[in-house]
């Protein structure tokens, strides 16, 4: 095995030994610190996935679409077409850091604090387990094991939303499970109607269309379109998302909204559009649409939201309505703009939900109306919250600015009546998100201390400020540099774009 | 021909094996008097059958009671496999019925007798190659049941049950019977493949409406075996009547028999034409209706019963793709019938886990009782919790239950390779119904038990754990997770 080899299975094996590690420590805090420290090795194995395997510069015609820097393909059931198969390249790569940071941050951040409801180590060892589903998503190279992947984070997902959420936290968890579990049986049906027609379920070899029929595609494109229409969210399918990300723990919306929203679009550019191209020129449009409707949707729900947690996570609605408008122009500038608004989405809106459960742990309420003069009491939170929220609304300079603008800028280029005008009211969408991100500041951190805001102090903890600092570097050095994303992920999105427009 | 016929005695050891299990634990229990004995014996029984069928499969086809080509005793691979899984299911309820038998709440000779007798009727229907045979063995493995349903001592939902299986059994056994006489006035024939290439050569004799009627006829009564809608009525009551150990028989070994009888009449004999239609709509209704009732249940074993009714829809359903002419070539036939298979073999292993679990989360001798009762069990039981959930998330077709998830992705992919799309997206959509009362009783089972009321499992009194039971259940769990790690060894089985 190569030191790539090793480096994959180690970013999959180290959280899941940690897990069992953290549920097989008696004692709780000692426990939780051990699932840091798998975390953090997580991390550690993940960031030199980037060095090496990367010979090649340009596309050149014959060449697979898919180059995977590093890649380990072992059999495991071939009576069912499931390969071993695992690989990264500057597509997902930026995603696994992610994911891997935003773990080592709630681990550490759990160390701290344990939300009410179970024991610190479950949450841990559940949070663990859950990295291992969204990282082998994230570099699974064969569509059942895909598909597999996709189906680890539901229930650890699951039971920390229901074993440490908020006061309606059953029913919100319940939601959360039958929508992405309808989701991923559209997937699964997505994923065999492709194996049965191609007979290989080797997304290296797939991507291109890999000789299916139009039917075929056009069938497995909405039905894989579908299903991580579900999960991203896409409106109208985004209904679980809002109760799911107010009634987790802190640390469950971090990671929800921060990588597990991700698993849909990184499907629908690596699976979907990949596998599928025909079907995605086809439904592009559709999808087009569908994105804009949820950019304009989320941006006037927030306006009338009253809940801090709950506005951010419709803005997430909005947001993830500007990827999905970058996937559906089908350009190379639209994928790119969705790959670096997924990030940059990741890192503020994790940062977002760090701070508003801060707010709501001080104050003991998260309802806008409640709150209001936290500059007066707690300067620093204040500012920190001023800056996620500015960071989110798009602030050229900051990370969110890159995704939204090129999401634009991609339809725009795209051209004709309809893609112009969906670019124009994206545009507007966006300028709603600043309305509304100012109205939460305004209500927040401006005016007069309300009561419950009244008698929070000004201190933050050690742990807190590890957690967020990362975060706020990150959403800066994005914003200042792009190319830290864009630089690897330029040749294979310029690669699937020369499949998706042959 | 000659007159008298050569007997491959080998071919026969399984069933010389588990008739024998039977007779001799009636000896045991006669002459020795000791319950530890008799099921000793039994236990021993049950697991030489099942080396025996796996040993003697394993050697490759064997064929005795032949006349011309056609044999009635075909033991082969598929033969083997159901012969292994019904005498290991047989084991594992007399494992779980071990704390029961030694309250003595149930006579141990018969009790012992009465399963293995069924377990003959298990192996030799793997190995049926005409319809006398098989319908013998089908009730060989349904007449002792009627009984131990009905054995609860003092019990009279017991009782209840036992009058209810043995009714609609009994009728559905007459359809059969009818069906498969008219098949005989139709072909002359009664071995499985002659009738089967008979219809085949002749199409005039598949256009007869008696055809019509014998195949229809046939397939129902058989239904009624595998608890499929709108046959399944029976099911709920009985299971919930009858002591847990045997409602785990039930609906596994049992169930299994009634697929394998299933498979073997529209495998071998009818054409698929006419099977196809009949199949697609029973499974989708089985599956449908079965979840969306289980949904409203309150007590453990009918919840449990009623998601087993829906697993029989997701077990036919690879054989709904019949009805269409891209799942009739053959490759798409083979696939389809070893995709049935592998679903029920799946399925049985997390089904004894399940009811393991159960078994041993509730006082020696109870029922199932209702789900409050395994409320916050974890917290008091947290391993017999985790298997039990293990089990039911499998069920459910989730990680962690891999083994679960696999049996439905195989169910998919045979649908999609018989070009029924359709199909595949019910049975998917079906997942997701099914998620949500699987998730409610495992969510309970970490619930708190805080409010009031909830006194269970989880409450005053502490419920020891028998050595036996948690034997049964540790080894289900464990098969359960080899096979959903390689679940390749049961896919290849299932091909045989």
């Amino acid at each position: 095995m190569t030191v790539g080899q090793v480096l994959l299975v180690a970013v999959l094996a180290v959280p899941a030994l940690g897990a069992v590690a953290v549920a097989a420590t008696p004692r709780d805090r000692a426990a939780r610190l051990v699932g840091t420290v798998a975390a953090a090795l997580t991390l550690l194995a993940a960031v030199p996935l980037v060095f090496g395997g990367r010979g090649w510069v340009a596309w050149s015609a014959g060449a697979p679409a898919v180059r995977p820097w590093h890649q380990l393909d072992l059999p495991w059931v071939p009576g069912l077409d499931l390969r071993f198969h695992l690989g990264v390249d500057g597509i997902s790569w930026p995603l696994v850091v992610l994911t891997t940071l935003l773990t080592v941050l709630c681990c550490a951040y759990t160390v701290w604090r344990v939300p009410d409801g179970g024991s610190g180590r479950a949450l841990v060892a559940l949070l663990l387990v859950v990295e291992v589903g969204i990282l082998g998503t994230f570099l699974a190279l064969d569509l059942v094991l895909f598909f597999l992947f996709f189906e680890v984070v539901l229930l650890p997902m699951y039971a920390i939303i229901a074993g440490w959420g908020g006061a309606d936290r059953r029913r919100a968890a319940r939601k959360f499970a039958l929508y992405t579990l309808f989701g991923s049986v559209l997937l699964l049906v997505g994923v065999y109607v492709v194996v049965a027609a191609a007979g290989t379920a080797d997304v290296v070899a797939l991507t291109g269309g890999g000789g299916l029929s139009r039917g075929a595609q056009l069938a497995a494109f909405t039905l894989l379109a579908l299903a991580f229409a579900v999960k991203s969210p896409l409106w109208p399918l985004h209904s679980w998302l809002p109760d799911a990300h107010t009634q987790a723990p802190t640390v469950g919306s971090v990671v929800l909204a921060g990588v597990l929203l991700k698993m849909g679009t990184y499907g629908l550019i690596r699976v979907a559009v990949g596998v599928a191209p025909e079907g995605a020129r086809w439904a592009a449009p559709v999808l087009g649409v569908l994105a804009v409707a949820a950019i304009l949707v989320g941006s006037l729900v927030c306006l009338a939201q009253a809940d801090i947690k709950r506005l951010i996570a419709y803005s997430s609605v909005g947001h993830m309505g500007f990827v999905l408008l970058g996937v559906a122009t089908l350009t190379a500038t639209g994928i790119q703009a969705a790959l670096i608004g997924n990030v940059a989405h990741g890192v503020i809106t994790g940062l977002l939900f760090f701070l508003a459960g801060a707010v709501k742990d001080r104050t003991g309420t998260g309802s806008l109306a409640e709150l209001s003069g936290l500059r007066e009491t707690a300067p620093r939170l204040a500012g920190l919250l001023a800056f996620a929220a500015v960071a989110s609304l798009g602030l050229p300079g900051l990370a969110g600015f890159w995704g939204e603008a090129f999401a634009v800028v991609a339809a725009v280029q795209v051209g004709g009546p309809l893609w112009t005008t969906l670019g124009v009211l994206a545009a507007v969408g966006g300028a709603l998100t600043a309305a509304y991100f100012l109205r939460l500041l305004r209500q927040v951190t401006h005016g007069r201390p309300s009561p419950a805001v009244g008698g929070v102090g000004a201190g933050l903890a050690g742990a807190e400020l590890t957690a967020w600092v990362p975060l706020v570097l990150l959403a800066l050095a994005i914003g200042l540099a792009p190319a830290l994303v864009l630089g690897v992920a330029e040749a294979p999105v310029d690669a699937l774009i020369g499949v998706v427009h042959p | 021909m000659n007159a008298v016929q050569s007997v491959d005695s080998v071919a026969l050891l399984p069933a010389y094996l588990a008739a024998g299990t039977a007779v001799l634990v009636l000896i045991t229990d006669l002459l020795l008097a000791r319950p530890r004995a008799t099921v000793v014996v039994a236990a021993l029984g049950a697991l030489g059958t099942a080396v025996a069928s796996a040993g003697v499969g394993a050697a490759g086809d064997r064929r005795t009671f032949c006349v011309g080509a056609d044999c009635s005793w075909i033991f082969g691979g598929r033969a083997a496999l159901v012969g292994a899984v019904v005498a290991l299911l047989t084991l594992g309820v007399l494992g779980l019925s071990a704390p029961a038998l030694r309250a003595g709440r149930s006579p141990v000779g018969e009790y012992c007798f009465l399963l293995a007798c069924s377990m003959t009727g298990g192996v030799v229907l793997g190995a049926a190659g005409d319809l006398i045979t098989l319908i013998v063995a089908l009730e060989t493995l349904t007449l002792p049941l009627y009984v131990l349903v009905g054995l609860r001592r003092g019990s009279l939902a017991s009782a209840e049950a036992a009058v209810t299986f043995f009714v609609v059994s009994v009728v559905a056994t007459t359809v059969t019977l009818l069906g498969a006489a008219l098949l005989y006035a139709v072909t002359g024939g009664l071995h499985l493949d002659r009738v089967g290439a008979l219809l085949a050569e002749r199409p005039e004799l598949r256009d007869l409406p008696l055809t019509t009627a014998a195949v229809a006829l046939l397939l129902v009564g058989l239904a009624f075996k595998v608890a499929a809608v709108p046959f399944h009525a029976w099911a709920p009551a009985t299971y919930d009547g009858a002591p847990l150990p045997v409602a785990a028989y039930l609906s596994t070994a049992s169930k299994l028999g009634g697929l394998v009888a299933l498979l073997a009449v529209v495998q071998r004999a009818l054409p698929a034409e006419q099977t196809g239609p009949v199949l697609a709509v029973l499974a989708v209704l089985t599956m449908t209706v079965g979840n969306l009732v289980a949904l409203r249940q309150r007590r453990t074993v009918r919840l449990l019963a009623w998601s087993s009714v829906a697993q029989a829809g997701y077990i036919l359903a690879p054989l709904g793709a019949l009805a269409l002419a891209a799942g009739r070539t053959g490759e798409a036939r083979s696939a389809a019938y070893a995709a049935a298979v592998a679903y029920a073999v799946f399925f049985v292993v997390l089904e004894l886990a399940a009811f393991a679990g159960v078994t041993a989360l509730r006082p020696v001798g109870a029922d199932g009782g209702t789900l409050d009762d395994l409320r916050g069990a974890a917290r008091r039981y947290p391993w017999r919790s985790a298997a039990f959930g293990l089990a039911l998330v499998g069920l459910a077709g989730l990680p962690p239950g891999l083994a679960g998830l696999f049996a439905k992705v195989t169910v998919v992919r045979a649908l999609l390779d018989g070009g029924a799309g359709w199909l595949a997206l019910v049975v998917a959509l079906n997942a997701v119904i099914g998620l949500a009362y699987y998730l409610r009783v495992t969510a309970g089972l970490w619930a708190s038990t805080t409010t009031p009321g909830a006194a269970g499992a989880g409450g005053a009194v502490a419920v020891p754990l028998v050595g036996v039971v948690a034997v049964v259940l540790a080894v289900a769990t464990v098969a359960a997770v080899v096979v959903g790690a390689a679940p390749q060894l049961v896919l290849d089985l299932a091909g045989r």
